[in-house]
């Protein structure tokens, strides 16, 4: 188990580019996060996660579905470790796997309204699904 | 002064007088904007992944294109030129996406990010130049109290977008200024207003559009505009109690030029 834990922990520093042994875990990825409120693990606790190689809880969190991709977290960090990148590349992990999508197409009709723009429509097929 | 053009899905739908405003008052100013032809949908949201290859390829062709016509890339959207910007900066400075995007394409000449991505509102500062707009204005907006909603996309990463300074961003207020208006400056301006989640946690998404609204509202500003399609039906949709109207900014400008 520990160790599927740390070639996943690998893979997600691959895929990120992230070094989070960088962070100086001052907490400003996170007091700046919109979506504090309703993350379990908050940006500054992914780089310690990913650091810890505790990527399986990461996985299994809501919090990958609740990043607004505002890159708050990057422009603000004085180490530049860009936590939204691991937010990022953890989800890839979880929605890569066959059924694992966390939108799919069919779920849209029932999420529309008149003026919703297609803008909306492809960014969450982006991020949600593949 | 030509550009190549890049417009993206929602302006062809749901946005249709952001892009439709653009045009008239470029025309206006002396600016021509060929649509790139057979153009693809940039996928409105940056893959950050390094290992993300084929979703960033529409952008890669398109940058491509408009290096072909030796142009640079006109972007009005700021989603289209968020991805577009990030895109052609990785091409530029990272190898690793770099081969593997030109090895998909295979284009006579390897793509290494040679085009500029300049959005309409850096063309109007740096190419017609605000002095210049403020000349051609025939019906300056007098008395209006407009709040400039920069939003994420513009400004963030700043080291990649460089478009103004991402904490204390002045461009959108030049422009206000610049069309007669009176520009009010609120704290919330440069937030995320949620847009991105507004499908899945209405909740969140009223969350962050009460606080911006608030922000306005409490700074003196009578109405907001916007760039991005996205944060447009967002703060509209999603106001609860405060709620200014918002308009794209090519709207005003085409009010203020005598071209709407
Ligand atoms: S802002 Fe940067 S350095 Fe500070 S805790 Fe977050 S990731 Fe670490
Ligand atoms: S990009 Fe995501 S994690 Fe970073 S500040 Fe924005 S919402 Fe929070």
């Amino acid at each position: 188990m520990h160790d599927t834990n740390k070639d996943m922990a690998e893979q997600v520093i691959r895929m990120s580019g992230v070094n989070p042994r960088k962070c100086m875990k001052c907490g400003k990825c996170s007091g700046t996060c919109p979506a504090y409120d309703e993350m379990e693990y908050h940006p500054h606790q992914f780089v310690a996660m990913v650091e810890k190689g505790r990527i399986e809880e990461l996985m299994a969190s809501k919090s990958l579905y609740k990043c607004l991709s505002c890159f708050a977290c990057v422009e603000r960090c004085p180490r530049n470790v860009e936590p939204a990148k691991l937010v990022e590349a953890v989800r890839l992990l979880v929605i890569r796997q066959q059924g694992k999508n966390y939108l799919k197409a069919e779920d849209l009709p029932a999420l529309l309204d008149e003026k919703i723009p297609q803008q909306a429509l492809v960014s969450a097929m982006r991020k949600y699904s593949k | 002064m030509n550009f190549s053009y890049y417009p993206g899905c929602t302006l062809k739908t749901k946005a249709k007088e952001l892009d439709m405003y653009a045009r008239k008052s470029a025309e206006a100013l002396g600016v021509t904007m060929e649509e790139l032809e057979n153009w693809q949908c940039c996928g409105a949201v940056y893959p950050m992944a390094e290992d993300e290859i084929a979703t960033k390829l529409s952008a890669v062709r398109a940058l491509a294109a408009a290096k072909e016509k030796k142009q640079d890339l006109l972007t009005l959207c700021s989603a289209c030129h968020h991805v577009l910007k990030r895109v052609n900066d990785d091409m530029k400075n990272n190898e690793y996406i770099r081969t593997r995007a030109n090895n998909y394409l295979k284009l006579d000449e390897a793509y290494e990010g040679e085009t500029n991505v300049v959005h309409y509102l850096e063309m109007l500062r740096d190419t017609v130049g605000f002095d210049n707009l403020k000349k051609a204005v025939v019906n300056p907006l007098k008395g209006r109290k407009i709040g400039a909603f920069y939003g994420c996309l513009l400004l963030r990463p700043s080291g990649v977008m460089a478009f103004d300074n991402a904490e204390n961003p002045t461009i959108i207020e030049d422009f206000i200024k610049a069309i007669g208006a009176t520009p009010v400056v609120f704290p919330c301006r440069n937030e995320c207003c949620g847009g991105y989640i507004a499908m899945d946690d209405k909740a969140a998404a009223q969350k962050q559009v009460e606080r911006i609204m608030d922000s306005a509202v409490e700074h003196g500003a009578e109405e907001l505009i916007t760039a991005c399609p996205l944060c447009m039906y967002n703060l509209d949709a999603n106001a609860t109690c405060h709620k200014l109207p918002v308009r794209y900014f090519t709207e005003l400008l085409a009010e203020a030029l005598g071209v709407k």
